[in-house]
């Protein structure tokens, strides 16, 4: 195990996250304090409780959620595709190091940063509303475990696109509907039956309401579902990540 | 001693169908400079990429310093440092980072001391906390040698080291490079200018349209090939060869103004002597003359015509 190298891209990717610190960790903070502005403080307020926990309560754990998912996926992808577009990922593929270093590199830093990020919003929500969280060891594991997942996802978009278009599209087209479908801002039981099972379909439905259940011990689905849905997602992931190194593909023809 | 690298029929095709190397077999000797010439197209890149691990070949084995490029990659490649053909630098980072960045890639503990010394030599030190963008184009190239030079590599790919690069520079260039196999680093440089084989090399191969054409000692290359033209200023223009001199097979050039006389350098009599001799018997006068060696670039051009 090439120790130093995994060491040298966590640092690099890590670097970057400081340099860049306004647009990965600022903007996202200030945009989830608009979500609580307009849909904690204006609307929620006209909202009666949810399960016994107020409405600006109850969206903190699917806002985090909303800022980890795509933070991870836009950081991950960013970081190995910005070498590929520059050229400079010669060097990563002429290193001795094997694929499970690149992806530690880059995937660890962009979990890190994801997670990071996760923490900060938290902590900025409890400005805006009284936290209080019931489970906070399962709350980090849904955390870290949502990071590392949506971080490999992400990476793996980076290498699929051969263009900025791209790299936005699978973002912007599929995850961010997915998050706002999936309970940020509601519980599934506040859904017409038919589309209560529609909505089973989406995965971070899965994810948000594990997370939640970690705060308020409110669910929409088992935390056993939750768990077993993510890692379901993680291995598809990992095994996509293998299947890219072993034959190349978009790197190496 | 055993070759350093060792290719045996290396192939290389696309999806296109194009086929970019037709079984290539190359020994490259331990410790030596050897230039890789081709036309543009050849192959030359395809194949530097398929031994340093940046693409994937469709048949054949690499071999260097006794380790398979696929089954032990990470001995393999850290022995190699690869400096490519196009500008590819990280636009953000300073100097000292990425410099730093790749040994650390590359596996080694940190040895501040160490890249101190590569961007002395390489006349960077100056610019080390400078933003890589800010560099100029000869400095980006710089930057990229003391990437692939900061974790040591046993041997050093330069991919057309001197392409858009200033005349002062590319002597630098060679200088480093020399410095390196002072060292005991083999070199293995790909070039467009054939003056840079002929200054550097101790062996060279020429490639075309995915082949090996040709692999030689520069020296003997330049024996072997290498012919030397005598050329005479005449005072005064001549419409034929006067029939005396036949044996000489002389040509006439420059609308008669001029004879040519091409000679070997390596058999023992080169013909001057009696040739001047039977010039002045028959009434030529020259006002001047010089002697040319063909060239490395004449060679080139000649085979890849064939």
């Amino acid at each position: 195990m090439n120790f130093r190298a995994v060491r040298a891209i966590y640092l690099f990717e890590m670097a970057r996250t400081w340099r860049t610190v306004l647009q990965s960790i600022v903007s996202p903070v200030i945009s989830t304090s608009l979500y609580f502005v307009v849909f904690g403080a204006a609307i929620g307020s006209r909202i009666t409780s949810i399960e016994g926990v107020s409405y600006g309560t109850f969206i903190v754990p699917g806002l985090v959620m909303l800022s980890v998912l795509t933070q991870s996926i836009s950081n991950a992808s960013f970081g190995i595709y910005f070498p590929k577009f520059t050229g400079t990922i010669y060097e990563l593929l002429s290193a001795p190091v094997s694929y499970v270093e690149v992806v530690l590199g880059y995937v660890g830093a962009a979990a890190t940063k994801s997670i990071l990020l996760g923490l900060i919003i938290l902590a900025t929500a409890g400005l805006f509303v009284p936290l209080h969280i019931l489970h906070p060891w399962w709350m980090l594991t849904f955390l870290v475990l949502t990071a590392v997942t949506f971080s490999l996802f992400g990476f793996i978009i980076g290498i699929w696109a051969d263009g900025f278009e791209k790299l936005q599209a699978i973002p912007l087209l599929v995850v961010t509907p997915l998050t706002f479908l999936g309970g940020s801002f509601y519980s599934v039981s506040m859904l017409p039956s038919g589309w209560r099972t529609v909505t089973l379909l989406n995965p971070v439905v899965y994810l948000i309401s594990g997370f939640r259940w970690s705060f308020y011990e409110i669910s929409d689905v088992s935390v056993v579902w939750s768990l077993a849905v993510t890692f379901m997602f993680l291995v598809l992931c990992m095994f996509a990540v293998w299947w890219i190194f072993k034959t190349g593909y978009k790197l190496k023809n | 001693m055993s070759p350093i690298i060792s290719v045996s029929n290396l192939t290389k095709s696309y999806a296109s169908g194009f086929t970019a190397l037709k079984g290539i077999d190359l020994d490259i000797n331990r410790g030596e400079i050897f230039a890789l010439l081709g036309p543009n197209g050849a192959g030359k890149t395809t194949m530097i990429s398929i031994i340093c691990g940046i693409a994937n070949a469709t048949s054949g084995k690499v071999m260097v310093d006794g380790h398979d490029i696929a089954r032990d990659y990470r001995a393999a490649r850290s022995l190699i440092g690869l400096v490519p053909q196009e500008l590819h630098t990280d636009a953000f980072e300073s100097v000292w980072a990425t410099v730093s960045f790749s040994r650390g890639l590359f596996g080694k503990p940190k040895n501040p001391a160490l890249i101190e010394k590569i961007l002395k030599d390489l006349s960077l030190w100056d610019k080390k906390d400078n933003k890589i963008m800010t560099l100029s184009g000869g400095m980006k190239r710089r930057v990229m040698i003391a990437k692939a030079l900061s974790h040591e590599p046993q041997i050093l790919f330069l991919d057309e080291p001197t392409a858009g690069v200033d005349v002062e520079l590319r002597k630098g260039m060679w200088e480093v490079v020399r410095t390196l196999r002072a060292a005991g680093v083999t070199v293995i440089l790909t070039t467009h200018y054939i003056e840079e084989a002929e200054e550097m090399a101790d062996r060279i191969g020429v490639i075309n349209k995915g082949e090996i054409i040709l692999i030689e000692e520069k020296t003997k290359l330049m024996e072997q090939l290498g012919k030397k033209q005598l050329k005479l200023h005449l005072q005064t223009k001549v419409t034929e060869i006067p029939a005396s001199l036949a044996p000489y097979k002389l040509e006439l050039a420059a609308d008669g103004n001029q004879l040519i006389y091409s000679y070997d350098t390596k058999s023992e009599r080169t013909g001057i002597t009696s040739l001047l001799g039977d010039l002045r018997e028959s009434g030529i006068r020259f006002s001047d003359l010089d002697t040319t060696q063909s060239s490395l670039e004449d060679i080139f051009v000649s085979l890849v015509r064939k």
